[in-house]
């Protein structure tokens, strides 16, 4: 009994620590914008995609190597970034003193047309994902069983956000992102250029999305057009739990959200998973709208 | 007096062409016309509540799901307890209307659950909690035996028609129509505008909000009631969020706080659907899809208010015209 | 306020006569072509050659969406057989020609779809859908205007009830949960089954029913039934919740898409007693995906690729000829609809859809790819299944299993 209650828990961290990489661009997004990047999802499919031509361009999946992951990973965080700046220069940029609601229609708008155009690009079967890098050996008490690739997955995911959270608390470049964060017109008087920062922000995010995107087809080796779809959605609610805009939040949401969704399909209703980020979403939105780690700004009129 | 008047000359035209005319179309159009019938009612109900009050629902394919669920579960008990009785018109329409109220009724409880919860968020929140509560609703029935799950709910009975599908789609435009010109409908415009300042000038945002919620859910219902007895056959994968995103397209292309802008948009997408298959045929690809999410963002990049903004074709008619006639004067 | 309603309902008026207008104009397009073709049928009846010399066959199936792979399977299946049909002189010495419609996975989109199929482009028969969902909101249509009609693999019993143009190809849950339930209690001599089902796909409930009827009925014990939806990719707490009841084996009606990874992940969680699935598994892409993870594998399916039947064989190399891809059990089933179809027009009288329908009814031992196939008076194909066992990415011949 408690080696499976700690199997289900070693299994909700490695689900959280996939979702945490996703929903940490969806926090940095919405830090910048206030937007609900719908297409933040599809941006991680992308990402997926690039990974894959790229490791097959360059036969690493012929053999396993660490160089071969990170030569994947780095194709593939640039292919998304490159894909995040196109869309926020052309879709969203435009849109910038438009309505609110305009933007979140863009969003989807740019989220459907991703999903479709990869079918269309890539085919609707589901593709293999080259391993890339396949570590050796396994780690088992028992009959808890901890994969070792899951292992190294988690501590790229660790490393990734150490260095986001550098980037953002330590530098220049995060001290503009904060600033922008915290007001756009205010940033640009005081010299910051505010375009540029969102976009690149907007490319960070994206980047770690493409990053999932690798990770999680090392993990899961099947990726498809509409992989983005619903981890898309449920990583916004993990960044919402945290409390959004920002990091440690979407992290600990994240975790959260991924233990929660093992412990519910293990010992009580697994039917009922794809609801449980939403039912979580509902709830934390009316009892505690800030989310567990974040600052209450009231509105001013 | 005199515009109910014309209202009902309108129903009955409908019905004199139902009981005339209906079984001279083919029937390829005649679905055509139907399912631009259904979309209507769908996306000027939406419309009430995203366009006229400012709340951005994205589940309302949820609200239909519901009347679609209790309609068609209806009948089919009803067909088993009273097997005949649904054959004959006079026996049936009563039992049809009553099932598709029943049906807008539970959508509308359902939009009332949705509401209520929903008036603290704003803006973006709202939108995804709609979905969320779209998305929890179709997971609900994919775990409900008694109306079919994950199998659908086949063998309901084939009782929408023409004539019941457009007069819901006049109801559904009369009502709405109306409710806009009452004080009812200044307070969702109200709520539209500015939130902060309708509650400032007493308007009670949070009642303005749930009824919103409410009349749009329960057009929602009775459009899935349509749905359900034209398409004779549910099954929860229909009504997941790309239903719900479809509906919000024709909204936005109509112009967000415009009806006959949704009726418009609402008719030439359920057109275009079709009159985009020979391309389909032609290249063996389906584009359609990756149009309606260009047209998405092409349009909110260079026309965001849609084709008639919160204007009605009348109102741009009329401009049209003063703009004419003084274009003539100026001339003269 | 008076003025702006009055002018509100006008302007209605004026759009709804517009519709009106609309409709009309199509009734008129939609008159004459349908005439033309009466004409044709009737002349192709006559047996005269007529200026028309192609059959039209419409299918309707998923080209996009979330379950686009089946349905572009299928179609390369029927574009297959359709070539060689054509190559081997026609039917009656008439050419086929297939309209293909996408239905975007969407049942609605199914029912009109079948509705153009029929009403503008006359077709003479329908095939399709892969999903029993499309497939029971198409049939009412099909059935109305008595254009016959063959399901590749809707295996649904509903699908068929609809009226007696529909037919399918493939067998029915019932039969293939029976299959698994015996080949395990008898074969695999297993007493403790767990379920690991997809909620969202009615093929992998239904399957998953009738397997529980069987198998308790033979004195076996479902311990647990978990659940999972098409599209997920973790797994590991279903399996984990499964390991702890130590099951026998486990049976996992879903589609290639996830038990691939299911496999997997199972293993890794050192899960290594049998898993068990039906025709949803056969494809390439289950192998490319489980890898070895998927040894110790059962799955029942139409055919074997071991089978060294001409028919089986060179449907094999043809496909790979054509499409570079190994075929999966999707266009395989295609194939055989489009060629019992196309066996069914060749014996029919004449090609008036009363014949062609009393013809398909009267198929009797078709030798296709997937079997002998036989329809009985529920117009649903009567063949024995095979088991096969996968092996190193092989999958290998089993035993048979009859109706």
């Amino acid at each position: 009994m408690a080696l499976e209650f700690l199997q289900h828990l070693v299994n909700g961290l490695s689900l959280g620590s996939i979702y945490a990489l996703i929903a940490l661009g969806y926090t940095m997004v919405f830090g910048v914008l206030k937007l609900i990047n719908f297409a933040h999802g599809d941006v991680y499919m992308i990402g997926a995609f690039v990974g894959y031509f790229s490791a097959r361009f360059f036969r690493f999946d012929d053999h396993s190597s660490l160089t071969g992951l990170f030569v994947t990973l780095g194709c593939a965080m640039s292919g998304s970034a490159a894909l995040a700046f196109l869309i926020e220069r052309f879709a969203y940029r435009p849109l910038r003193k438009a309505p609110r609601v305009n933007l979140l229609i863009t969003a989807v708008g740019v989220s459907l047309f991703l999903q479709f155009t990869g079918q269309l690009v890539f085919g609707s079967d589901p593709k293999f994902f080259p391993q890339v890098y396949v570590p050796t050996g396994d780690w088992s008490y028992g009959e808890l069983k901890i994969n070792v690739l899951q292992v190294v997955v988690f501590g790229i995911s660790i490393l990734l956000m150490g260095l986001l959270q550098f980037i953002v608390f330590k530098t220049r470049l995060g001290r503009a992102m904060r600033a922008v964060s915290f007001n756009h017109d205010l940033a640009s008087l005081m010299g910051i250029p505010t375009q540029k920062i969102i976009s690149i922000t907007f490319m960070i995010g994206s980047a770690l999305a493409g990053a999932a995107g690798v990770l999680v087809g090392l993990i899961y080796p099947k990726i498809d057009p509409l992989m983005g779809v619903m981890p898309g959605l449920k990583c916004f609610v993990a960044a919402v739990l945290g409390g959004i805009g920002n990091i440690t939040g979407a992290v600990v949401g994240a975790l959260i959200l991924g233990m929660a969704e093992e412990l519910l399909v293990g010992y009580w209703a697994p039917t009922y998973r794809d609801a449980l980020a939403f039912a979580i979403l509902i709830l934390i939105l009316l009892f505690r709208p800030t989310g567990l780690f974040g600052v209450n700004r009231t509105e001013k009129v | 007096m005199g515009t109910l008047w014309r209202w009902l000359l309108v129903l009955g035209g409908i019905w004199a062409f139902q009981f005339l005319a209906s079984d001279q179309i083919d029937p390829y159009f005649y679905s055509i016309i139907i399912y631009s019938g259904i979309n209507i009612v769908l996306a000027v109900s939406l419309n009430l509540v995203n366009g006229f009050t400012g709340q951005f629902s994205m589940g309302h394919a949820g609200f239909m799901s519901v009347g679609g669920y209790t309609s068609a579960f209806l009948t089919i008990w009803f067909a088993q307890q009273f097997p005949g009785v649904l054959e004959s018109p006079w026996s049936g329409a009563p039992v049809f209307v009553g099932a598709l109220l029943a049906g807008g009724l539970a959508a509308s409880v359902a939009g009332f659950l949705v509401g209520l919860p929903s008036l603290r968020l704003k803006g973006d929140y709202l939108a995804i909690v709609t979905l969320g509560f779209g998305e929890i609703i179709r997971v609900l029935i994919l775990n409900l035996d008694f109306i079919g799950g994950a199998r659908g709910l086949p063998g309901i009975p084939a009782l929408s028609h023409f004539g019941w599908v457009y007069s819901v789609v006049v109801v559904c435009v009369f009502f709405v129509a109306r409710i806009m010109q009452s004080s009812h409908g200044r307070e969702f415009l109200a709520v539209r505008e500015d939130e902060i300042a309708a509650e400032a000038t007493g308007v009670n945002t949070t009642r303005a909000k749930v009824r919103a919620f409410v009349l749009g859910a329960f057009f929602s219902g009775v459009a899935g009631g349509l749905f359900a007895h034209t398409l004779r056959y549910l099954n929860p994968q229909t009504f997941d969020f790309n239903k719900s995103f479809e509906i919000i397209i024709m909204v936005v292309l109509g112009g967000m706080g415009s009806i006959t802008g949704s009726i418009v948009a609402a008719v030439l997408l359920t057109i275009s659907r079709e009159a985009l298959r020979p391309l389909q045929e032609l290249t063996h690809i389906d584009f359609r899809m990756i149009i309606y999410s260009l047209l998405l963002i092409v349009l909110m990049l260079t026309k965001p208010n849609g084709l008639f903004g919160r204007r009605e074709i009348n109102e741009l008619f009329a401009a049209w015209s003063t703009r004419r006639k003084l274009k003539r004067e100026g001339l003269s | 306020m008076r003025t702006y309603t009055s002018r509100f309902t006008s302007s209605l008026i004026i759009l709804a006569l517009m519709g009106t207008l609309f409709s009309t104009s199509g009734c008129k397009k939609a008159r004459p072509p349908s005439e033309s073709s009466e004409s044709a049928t009737l002349s192709g009846g006559a047996g005269t050659p007529g200026s028309q010399d192609v059959i039209r066959i419409g299918e309707v199936g998923s080209m996009t969406g979330s379950e686009a792979t089946f349905g572009i399977s299928t179609h390369m299946g029927i574009s297959l057989a359709i070539k060689q049909i054509n190559a081997a002189g026609g039917v009656k010495g008439k050419k086929l020609e297939v309209l293909t419609l996408d239905d975007q996975g969407k049942p609605e989109e199914a029912a009109t779809a079948v509705t153009k199929l029929i009403t503008q482009n006359q077709v003479a028969a329908i095939l399709g859908e892969v999903a029993s969902s499309r497939s029971i909101a198409m049939a009412p249509i099909a059935q109305g205007h008595k254009v016959p009609m063959i399901t590749p693999s809707s295996t649904n019993p509903r699908v068929t009830e609809q009226g007696d143009y529909i037919f399918r190809v493939c067998f029915i849950d019932p039969f293939q949960g029976t299959v698994m339930a015996k080949f395990a209690a008898e074969s695999l001599k297993v007493k403790k089954v767990a379920i690991l089902k997809d909620v969202k796909n009615d093929y992998s409930v239904g399957l998953a029913k009738y397997f529980t009827e069987t198998f308790i009925k033979l004195g076996g014990e479902i311990l647990v039934e978990q659940s999972f939806s098409s599209g997920d990719i973790d797994f590991k707490s279903q399996l984990t919740s499964i390991r702890a009841k130590k099951p026998e084996a486990i049976f996992i009606p879903g589609y290639y898409t996830e038990v691939g990874l299911i496999a997997r992940q199972a293993r890794e969680l050192g899960l290594t007693v049998p898993l068990m699935g039906g025709d949803g598994w056969d494809s390439p892409k289950l192998k490319e995906i489980g890898g070895v993870a998927l040894n110790n594998s059962y799955y029942s399916n139409h055919y074997s690729a071991e089978d060294k039947s001409p028919e089986v064989q060179g449907f094999i190399t043809e496909f790979q000829k054509a499409f570079h891809v190994i075929p999966d059990g999707m266009a395989a089933m295609g194939y055989d609809a489009a060629k019992v179809l196309a066996d069914s027009m060749n014996r029919a009288k004449s090609l008036n859809a009363q014949d062609v329908r009393d013809a398909i009814a009267a198929t009797k031992n078709y030798q296709g790819v997937t079997g002998k196939i036989t329809l009985d008076e529920k117009r649903n194909a009567i063949k024995s299944a095979v088991v096969l066992k996968v092996e190193n990415g092989e999958a290998r011949y089993q035993q048979t299993i009859n109706p």
